[in-house]
């Protein structure tokens, strides 16, 4: 019978490196939220704006990256983007943390493209005669999705937006495919240095669940505190 | 571009068969379709659980849901790889662990779509098949599941999508799919990882596009007949 050591996860050496793990796919996590929140708003502005260019690029973009699976968006970011660039800018770039940069621009690609459609499905939700009035009241494309389209459609928006925020936290674990040092990754170092496979992913497991449950809290928090108001 | 295709296209098709184990796009292909087909059954039952109305079963299967619907599918894939091996007995294969990281995986979220499905039939169906003398098993399995699995066929087919996408993730295990295999292509040639990733979106883009169309012609097609009916 396999002898399940609790003791490995909660001081030591294998502990810090759980620890410093989870800590980097937090970081990393809310890294490509700052960023992707407001590119989804642009793109989902871009696909419903008056230009038909903006919508094509839009609409180009969003199924470009949704119907690629992250992992080939990580090695492309990771493997093959650098070398398209010029020495001086590479050498520069793996001085530094060039895994977790390329892992989050592929992170910020790939969410943004899922959070401008729930965001673009709830500017869709609010009547076009708002649009309409705002437009005739003076106010330009861009004044009326400020001032009068977006502040309706957020309580729609939320609740789908993050139920996406579930889907970014599980999707980090992916990073680990190009080294970078998050959960995942660290799980499976501590079981090849200790071969306790259990314990290291049981962490792993138990890390993911907690943070996955808390952000499923917070939408229905989220729900319960501002419904939608029927019209 | 074209003269990676032209050197390595059967590889990066099939792998090394058949002078060895099939790989490639073709094991990409039939990994998702037979995750899709193991699946649907577990997907079923589970639907079937989670509405059923002893507490005995709906409770565990809606804990086990929460539970997969909240970790990486990566968490599933090493729970397999490690699990099974002890499980079973004997060593398992990459097709296999990854085969049924996937049928769990997939497995929780098409429960959750045939249960929107069926929930999404009016309560008079199922009220009217008990009415007629049928059991909660026939009017489920005659009546409430035909319509509800027809109206549900778009979403299959988008599960159909994320399961191909899912597969990537053999990439970590070893296994030869066709993310692996651009891997081992660009690490043979060194020189163009930029081409061969670039192909590799390219070709995931084709299958998934292609197919998230189909799912938009379904969809129309059943909003038409149902019109009419």
């Amino acid at each position: 019978m396999y002898n399940f050591n609790l003791s490995v996860l909660l001081s030591g050496q294998y502990h810090d490196w759980l620890v410093a793990g989870l800590l980097l796919s937090i970081k990393l996590a809310l890294l490509t939220l700052i960023f992707s929140l407001p590119m989804a708003l642009l793109i989902a502005v871009l696909r419903l704006s008056p230009v038909s260019i903006f919508r094509a690029a839009a609409i180009a973009y969003v199924e470009s990256i949704r119907n690629v699976p992250l992992l080939a968006h990580m090695l492309f970011w990771y493997f093959g983007a650098p070398e398209i660039l010029p020495e001086p800018v590479k050498a520069w770039l793996y001085e530094r943390n060039v895994e977790a940069a390329s892992s989050v621009i592929a992170l910020v690609l790939y969410t943004s493209a899922y959070m401008a459609e729930d965001i673009r499905s709830g500017i869709r939700s609010i009547p076009k005669e708002q649009m309409e009035a705002g437009r005739a009241l003076g106010f330009g494309f861009l004044d009326t999705m400020r001032l009068v389209i977006l502040p309706q459609s957020l309580r729609l928006t939320i609740p789908p937006l993050i139920s996406q925020m579930l889907n970014l936290w599980k999707n980090t674990s992916i990073a680990m495919v190009i080294g970078v040092g998050e959960m995942m990754y660290q799980a499976q170092q501590v079981e090849s240095a200790s071969f306790r496979s259990y314990e290291a992913f049981s962490f792993a497991t138990a890390a993911y669940l907690s943070i996955s449950l808390l952000i499923t809290l917070l939408s229905s928090w989220y729900q319960q505190r501002y419904p939608v108001r029927s019209a | 571009m074209f003269d990676i295709l032209k050197n390595f296209g059967v590889f990066y098709l099939i792998g090394q068969y058949p002078h060895g184990p099939l790989g490639g796009l073709a094991l990409t292909l039939i990994l998702a379709a037979l995750a899709l087909l193991f699946a649907l059954p577990v997907g079923l039952l589970l639907a079937m659980c989670r509405i059923s109305p002893f507490p005995m079963l709906r409770l565990p299967v809606t804990g086990l849901i929460y539970v997969i619907r909240g970790t990486p599918l990566l968490m599933v894939i090493f729970w397999a790889y490690f699990l099974l091996p002890t499980l079973t007995g004997h060593k398992t294969d990459q097709f296999s662990t990854m085969l049924a990281a996937l049928v769990i995986f997939d497995g929780a979220y098409l429960s959750e779509i045939i249960r929107a499905g069926i929930e999404g039939l009016p309560r008079g169906q199922m009220e009217s098949a008990r009415s007629l003398g049928f059991s909660y098993l026939q009017s489920m399995v005659l009546v409430v599941l035909p319509q509800a699995l027809r109206n549900m066929l778009p979403s299959l087919v988008n599960q159909f999508i994320s399961s191909v996408k899912e597969t990537s993730l053999g990439y970590i295990i070893s296994l030869s799919e066709v993310s692996f295999v651009a891997g081992q292509i660009s690490t043979q040639l060194m020189t163009k990882p930029a081409e061969i990733y670039l192909l590799l979106g390219l070709t995931y883009f084709v299958m998934c596009f292609g197919l998230s169309r189909f799912a938009f012609w379904l969809e129309r097609q059943l909003a038409v007949r149902s019109v009419k009916v």
